[in-house]
């Protein structure tokens, strides 16, 4: 029996044997056209627009998100400028699939040096250049397999347009060998109901036919799996399902040691969420959400309505100041100039010291928002600092406004070793995995080919998660997590081992954290902690932490 | 030459779907549009790659041109895209 492990998307067990897709599509060679030149555009031209109809037909069919992502790529095929192209690359002597494959390259280049969101869409692009070039060559184009019974689909990578032809009654699951978990396939997988694992190296060598089962919460991938086992992950399945719908209340472990449950949020919109999921308050509110559309600084009374709204619904409320800079450009922040790596340059604090008028006023906006509310009602923290001597001058900054609660975001590894310092200037850290973790595996978050080095349970990451938490612990101050580390029950319970004294991440994964904290003691916690801790790789470190809480397995995590 | 100024509202940018409908809406007109920054080359509005390479931000001001018969009542039509709310 052989076990493969991908980063599971979307939840569900998946029972069947492997199929994978048909056809590949070649490169075109590059040999110059000797025929009709004229006929040759047109045949190109023709192309183009079968593939636009044939994805707006299956956009059709799809509806919902799906229907967007199709209907995007069908006017990609229908590009005017793309088709100038394409004419041009044949009256220059190329056939019609090497001019489509040159054109489609083209803009390839183009989106993929664009923002983080657009390069993300240079896959819908290939698919449509794929598509279009095994039309041209009269090759087989890559499609969904034929299969009399229910199967797990394995493949490279899945486009929506092929996604979206997927039947959940015969496709019972699929494993992609590529791909993220902010890939569209994934969305889509999760808002079709169809079990999913992306990222899942090796997964292509499983042989066509063979038995497998793919867990789509896990994210593991069994061959030939044994009937007991298809029986704990269907069982365990219904565990999960079971412990979210039964765990409420406030966030603790099961002896007793609270750990309150905080949701992250962008604005006063989020808080029905919040409040379904049982948030015990907000560990993060996003401000700069609510100015991301904003050309001048927002003004105070729109400012201190937004943020009232969110403080008489809960009790305790984390706003951080605006984080600007870097892939969340705000417009009335500009950066001194041109940054050649704007991860590393002016960002969060270091932004707003560039504009401090912009930065007092929302202080100002908060500590008029907060009369009237007990006092450590709303904590107010800075995004991207580095030492103590910035912690402290937006302490006192938020002295000044009249703030009482001001902490910092230990995402900078400098601020997360010299921690004992910081301690010293706030009242709180709240800990950002997310850039902690890019800036600590010196690894930029937007590039999805590297995401293995990302993991949050690679043991420095821990190290220095626990180093931090230790120097807030000894100053007798809180310190939170506010990454998408905490939405990872597992990882959850470890931290509460680590001593982090709140955790916050989006609503939805909130129910299944609170389950798995419930279900085990500090000690256990703690226990984990220091297996996780002693492993040298993350794989290691996810597994003897799992060991060392038991009561995962009855809940199906 | 007809030209109007507008600034991307959409929480998302000139991406994505803001885009889609924008490009579909520009295809519709008789005569050539552009749009683009006020410094730069701009491009064909009616081609979602180039719209999308333009990678427009929230908050950004872009220009639109056009020129010929009715060229003003097609930037006018185009421009509501910008401004109504949630586009």
């Amino acid at each position: 029996m052989r076990e493969f492990l991908g980063t599971g998307v979307s939840p569900g067990v998946g029972v069947g044997p492997v199929r994978v897709m048909t056809g590949s599509v070649p490169v075109p060679p590059v040999e110059p056209f000797t025929g009709d030149r004229v006929a040759e555009t047109a045949r190109a031209l023709a192309a183009l627009e079968e593939v636009a109809q044939e994805l707006e037909s299956r956009a059709t069919a799809a509806g919902g998100e799906t229907h967007d992502v199709l209907a995007a790529q069908a006017l990609m095929a229908r590009d005017p400028d793309l088709a100038g192209e394409v004419t041009v690359g044949v009256s220059a002597g190329l056939s019609a699939a090497r001019a489509v494959y040159e054109s489609f390259g083209f803009y390839r280049e183009l989106l993929g040096g664009a923002g983080a969101y657009i390069s993300a869409r240079v896959a819908d692009l290939d698919d449509v250049r794929d598509r279009t070039v095994a039309r041209l060559m009269a090759h087989e184009e890559r499609g969904l397999p034929e299969s009399g019974e229910p199967y797990v689909l394995i493949t490279q990578d899945l486009a929506p347009a092929d996604l979206a032809l997927l039947d959940p009654a015969h496709c019972v699951a699929f494993v992609t060998e590529e791909g993220g978990p902010i890939g569209h396939t994934a969305i889509l997988a999760r808002a079709m109901g169809i079990p999913a694992i992306v990222a899942c190296p090796g997964a292509l060598e499983v042989p066509v036919g063979a038995r497998v089962l793919a867990d789509g919460a896990s994210g593991r991938l069994i061959v030939d799996p044994e009937p007991a086992q298809i029986d704990k992950a269907r069982a365990a399945e219904k565990a999960r399902a079971e412990a979210v719908g039964s765990a409420t209340g406030p966030g603790g472990t099961k002896d007793g040691h609270a750990v309150p449950l905080l949701a992250n949020v962008g604005g006063p919109k989020d808080i029905a969420s919040a409040l379904e999921h049982g948030a015990e308050g907000v560990g993060l509110f996003r401000s700069e959400y609510l100015f991301l559309d904003e050309a001048v600084p927002p003004g105070e009374a729109e400012q201190i309505a937004a943020y009232r709204a969110v403080l008489e619904a809960f009790p305790r409320v984390v706003v951080r100041v605006l984080d600007a800079g870097a892939d969340k450009p705000l417009s009335f922040l500009p950066p001194a100039g041109v940054e050649p790596n704007p991860a590393l340059g002016e960002r969060g604090l270091r932004l707003l010291r560039r504009h401090p008028d912009v930065l007092e006023g929302q202080l100002r906006a908060l500590a008029k928002a907060a009369e009237g509310f007990p006092p450590d009602r709303l904590r107010v923290m800075a995004p991207m600092v580095t030492d103590a001597e910035e912690a402290k001058m937006f302490t006192d900054k938020c002295r000044e406004a009249g703030i009482q609660q001001a902490g910092i975001m230990i995402e900078v590894p400098a601020a997360a070793v010299r921690a004992h310092d910081i301690a010293e200037e706030v009242d709180f850290f709240s800990l950002g995995t997310n850039d902690l973790a890019q800036y600590v595996f010196a690894v930029d978050r937007q590039v999805s080919s590297l995401t293995r080095l990302q993991d949050p349970w690679r043991p420095a990451l821990l190290d220095l998660m626990a180093h931090a938490a230790r120097a807030a612990t000894d100053a007798g101050k809180g310190c939170g997590v506010c990454g998408e580390a905490a939405a990872d029950p597992v990882m959850a319970c470890v931290l509460a081992g680590l001593g982090v004294t709140s955790l916050s991440m989006s609503s939805p994964s909130l129910p299944l954290v609170r389950a798995a904290l419930a279900a085990h003691t500090l000690a256990e916690c703690q226990e984990a902690a220091r297996a996780a801790r002693a492993a040298r790789t993350a794989r290691d470190a996810r597994a003897a932490a799992r060991a060392a809480l038991p009561a995962l397995e009855t809940l199906g995590l | 030459m007809a030209e109007r100024h507008v600034r991307v509202e959409s929480l998302v940018g000139l991406h994505s779907r803001p885009a889609a409908e924008f490009v579909k809406a520009a295809a519709l007109a008789p005569m050539d549009v552009t749009i683009g920054r006020f410094a730069d080359t701009p491009v064909n509005a009616k081609s979602i790659l180039g719209v999308l390479a333009l990678d427009a931000r929230t908050g950004e001001q872009l220009k639109l041109c056009a020129e010929g018969d009715g060229a003003e009542e097609v930037l006018d039509s185009l421009v509501t895209l910008f401004t109504e709310p949630n586009a």
